[in-house]
């Protein structure tokens, strides 16, 4: 890598450029918000593989667009903050570049119409998000961690792709427009097969238990990609999944209860481990993990309650986090420092700060009249239509007092109280820091106060996406229903929590010490997955080409061989042959008998070569003397470059065993017979010769050419010929490098 | 091999062998020869040199790396192959014209690329072998 040089003022410039670019797309998108709002689709797309059926096609419906809207919006807020936050590092301009083509590759995902498309996008965010999480790449520990994120989602790409092509096969298409508009994959025969790779996509993707440890491990990332990771993109490309594939393999037992196991597990735990944080980056990790879990949840059941839930906490979720994030990145800035128990009072100094933190905090926590509050409603009126209902709900409302704890810490800790130990003094920071956080947390409270503007573009995600007849209304206040009981009993229990902290901290702790951990446990997995391959690399890869070439021939002879006894096609031996044949492969027997003469390296070499012109002029009494003169040359060559490789090594010494000789010959000796009856059998059949006529057609009047075999090689089958141009290039530079390696070893 | 005949010879050989190769790969097209028969070709008038004189020698008479020879021949042929998109063909197809009564066409160029990336390859090989065995 190269040392940038451009100085920070000018790099500050791409962060302003990217915020606008995002902004612009921001309002791209805007603007489609009436013909999807009318219940319509955009869809537009260009030809990518179609004979194939892929195309790069998009598709913009109320999903999308909902996820389209937050990604741009909070992109933009993104990149300004990220250009306050760090516009002075020195690789700045490469950061924007990251961030950037991962916002492009998310944009993509939730966009793509088709299911190729969708998965390419897919593995781009795994690609892109693995250099942002290892953008300080000086540290090994963000390299693992990158390592880690980027192997988990990369692997659950892998399931996907094999689980979208299953989908492709039973629905005929690739097109999630006509998948959708079909009837639902639940009753095919492959339903199950499908169902668990695309679960397995989803929930690495999401960081759903058991995959759930790599994501606070991508906390090594800069804090503008934490935020932007955990609240609109990333770990939501799972979800978006899940909502996106619910009308075709939702409403099934396997579904329901995979979600509700991964989605409850998930939520509670990532409650629990947030709590136990200190660190408020870790804490808001965790919780991220919570959001997660419960959207998964929700996203289990049929009812449009629940599903209308899902949807409105995953906004929820997306705007508070990500003000957060920013929040808890401007006190680093500032201070220097994340550390829970070093902060205090920073009130007064950073007011606007405090002011944001407030509000994301308070939509967080689920408090009146945030949009948080809408959301947690309709969560326990959800909770009520999914089963079993008394876990879900006991789940969902440990999981929201635990996050209400979470919000408290955050939001609190660091403004009130008395002042803190900083381990620097206090920094101003840039109008750019708090763009986001501001407009991010207005939002929670804006949408909350006005539920109406969403409720239109929630109904177009539930009813024209997802498929229900109806979607539960966002309200603030709807009289004293059983909901607005349970959050009261949510603010009480999380109170309780917020006071009795550093009681649940010890004894979480205590308790989680006892369990088997992932993330050593991974590290276990990749030195176990490093061993195997050593060994077998040991086992196979012995560094003797004489073994090599008794594999390769070993093969060669039982496929052939296997094949002859299978098909016990019909042999033609005709002995008929001009003299000059006879006489050519008495030439050739006699040079094949020279190269077994062990002793003289000179011998063998001219007995290979005796062989081989012996083809050559095969070939030229049968008529094709390009195929001749190429072998001839091919020839020649050959035995230069042998006699050049082995006429300095010193004379042959036999060291073969005599058992290893007799295997030697009846391995020889078997492929030999089983190439002669294989050319028997094929010469018994009459030569097919509808390709041969293709070509002595079209050669002159397509090509104009007349020589077939040139006009085959540069013209019909161009590509392959620069394929094959490519290799023999290549394998010869490669045994250029090796070579030069090892006599510049030797010079040592 | 240190033989002055054979020196002299290959002196000879050599300009021999390059021309004749050249001719196999412009009569290629309508009659047996073409751009990997040519190479090969050139290739082993180069390797006679080599013999004669030591690889060294014919590094310097070859001036230009073999290395970069057979990128160029690559280059050719890629460039040979994408000249179709501006045309509206497929890739890979060929384009044909006249120019002062003569033929001309991409097929042509991407037959040279062939010649030149063999050649090249070839050449790599045997200067690796010669100089480092």
């Amino acid at each position: 890598m190269g040392a940038e040089t451009a100085e920070p003022a000018r790099a500050r410039v791409w962060g302003y450029a990217a915020a606008f670019a995002a902004l612009l797309m921001l309002l791209g998108f805007a603007a489609q918000l009436p013909e999807v709002l009318a219940g319509g689709r955009v869809l537009f797309g260009w030809d990518w593989a179609p004979s194939l059926g892929i195309g790069l096609d998009f598709m913009l419906d109320g999903l999308s667009l909902v996820f389209a809207l937050l990604i741009s919006g909070i992109g933009a807020l993104i990149f300004l903050y990220a250009t306050g936050y760090m516009g002075d590092h020195p690789q700045f301009g490469r950061f924007v570049l990251f961030l950037f083509a991962f916002m492009l590759s998310m944009l993509g995902l939730v966009l793509a119409r088709d299911l190729i498309t969708l998965f390419v996008f897919w593995e781009l965010t795994s690609v892109t998000s693995y250099l942002l999480i290892g953008f300080n790449n000086e540290s090994a520990t963000a390299r693992r961690n990158a390592l880690q994120a980027m192997l988990v989602t990369g692997a659950g790409g892998l399931a996907l792709l094999a689980g979208f092509i299953l989908i492709g096969i039973v629905a005929g298409s690739h097109d999630l427009a006509e998948i959708l508009q079909g009837g639902g994959l639940q009753g095919d025969p492959l339903y199950g097969g499908i169902l668990a790779l695309v679960l397995l996509g989803a929930f690495t993707k999401s960081a759903q238990f058991p995959f759930h440890f790599w994501l606070p491990n991508a906390m090594a990332a800069p804090t503008p990609v934490s935020a932007y990771l955990h609240s609109a993109t990333m770990v939501k490309a799972g979800v978006y999944l899940l909502a996106r594939l619910h009308p075709v393999l939702g409403g099934t037992e396997a579904w329901q209860l995979s979600l509700t196991v991964a989605g409850l597990v998930t939520a509670v735990l990532g409650g629990v481990l947030a709590l136990r944080q200190s660190d408020l980056k870790q804490a808001l990790a965790y919780t991220t993990l919570m959001a997660l879990g419960i959207i998964t949840l929700f996203l289990s059941g049929q009812s449009h309650y629940a599903l209308t839930a899902a949807v409105v906490f995953l906004v929820v979720h997306s705007l508070y986090k990500a003000a957060l994030f920013m929040v808890v990145g401007a006190i680093d800035h500032a201070t220097g420092t994340r550390d829970v128990a070093l902060l205090g009072g920073l009130r007064r100094a950073m007011p606007l700060t405090a002011l944001a933190a407030g509000l994301a905090a308070a939509s967080m926590a689920g408090l009146p009249p945030f949009l948080g509050w809408i959301g947690k409603e309709l969560l326990y009126a959800g909770s009520a239509r999914l089963e079993p209902e008394l876990a879900v709900l006991v789940g969902v409302l440990l999981a929201n007092a635990l996050v209400f704890a979470v919000a408290g810490v955050v939001a609190l800790r660091p403004f009130w109280g008395p002042a803190g130990n900083l381990p620097q003094p206090l920094h101003a920071i840039g109008w750019q820091m708090l763009a986001g956080p501001l407009v991010l947390a207005g939002l929670g409270l804006i949408f909350g106060l006005f539920p109406g503007v969403l409720q239109t573009l929630i109904i177009a995600v539930v009813e024209d996406s997802l498929g229900r007849k109806d979607t539960a209304a966002l309200h603030l206040w709807e009289g004293m229903t059983p909901a607005v009981v349970l959050s009261l009993l949510t603010f009480a229990l999380g109170a309780g929590l917020y006071l009795w902290r550093d009681g649940f901290r010890a004894v979480a702790g205590a308790v989680l010490a006892r369990l088997p951990g992932f993330d050593p446990g991974w590290d276990r997995f990749l030195d176990g997955l490093k061993a195997l391959a050593a060994w077998q690399t040991r086992a196979i890869q012995t560094g003797r080409l004489s073994q090599y070439l008794a594999a390769t021939f070993l093969v060669l002879a039982a496929a052939l061989g296997g094949t002859l006894v299978l098909k016990r096609p019909a042999l033609a031996l005709d002995l008929s042959a001009p003299v000059m044949v006879w006489v050519i492969a008495g030439f050739v027997t006699a040079g094949a008998a020279l190269t077994l003469r062990t002793g003289s390296r000179i011998a063998n070499i001219a007995g290979i070569g005796t062989v081989g012109i012996g083809v050559a002029l095969i070939f030229v009494t049968f008529g094709a003397p390009d195929v001749a003169t190429t072998q001839l040359m091919v020839e020649t060559l050959s035995a230069v470059l042998f006699g050049i490789a082995m006429l300095r090594l010193p004379g042959i010494v036999e060291r073969r065993s005599r058992a290893q000789r007799w295997r030697h010959g009846f391995l020889a000796g078997a492929v030999g017979l089983s190439m002669t009856l294989i050319v028997l059998a094929v010469t018994s059949h009459p030569l097919d010769r509808h390709i041969t006529e293709y070509f002595e057609l079209n050669s002159y009047s397509l090509a104009h050419g007349l020589n077939i075999v040139n006009v085959i090689l540069v013209d019909f089958r161009a590509f392959d010929t620069f394929g094959e141009l490519t290799v023999v290039l290549l394998a010869s530079i490669g045994a250029f490098a090796v070579l030069k390696r090892r006599s510049g070893r030797v010079r040592k | 091999m240190n033989s002055l005949i054979l020196r002299a010879g290959a002196r000879l050989l050599v300009g021999l062998f390059l021309v004749f190769s050249l001719y196999v790969l412009l009569r290629g097209h309508n009659a047996p020869g073409g751009g990997f028969i040519g190479g090969l070709i050139a290739a082993c008038g180069l390797a006679i040199h080599a013999f004669a004189s030591g690889a060294a020698e014919t590094r310097r008479a070859l001036r230009v790396e073999p290395q970069t020879i057979g990128v160029i021949g690559l280059i050719s042929a890629l460039v040979a192959g994408l000249l179709a998109g501006p045309f509206g063909a497929a890739p890979f197809a060929g384009i044909w014209g006249e120019v002062a009564g003569y033929a001309v066409s991409s097929v042509l160029l991407f037959d040279i690329g062939v010649y030149l990336a063999v050649f090249g390859g070839i050449l790599t090989l045997i200067f690796a072998l010669e100089e480092t065995l």
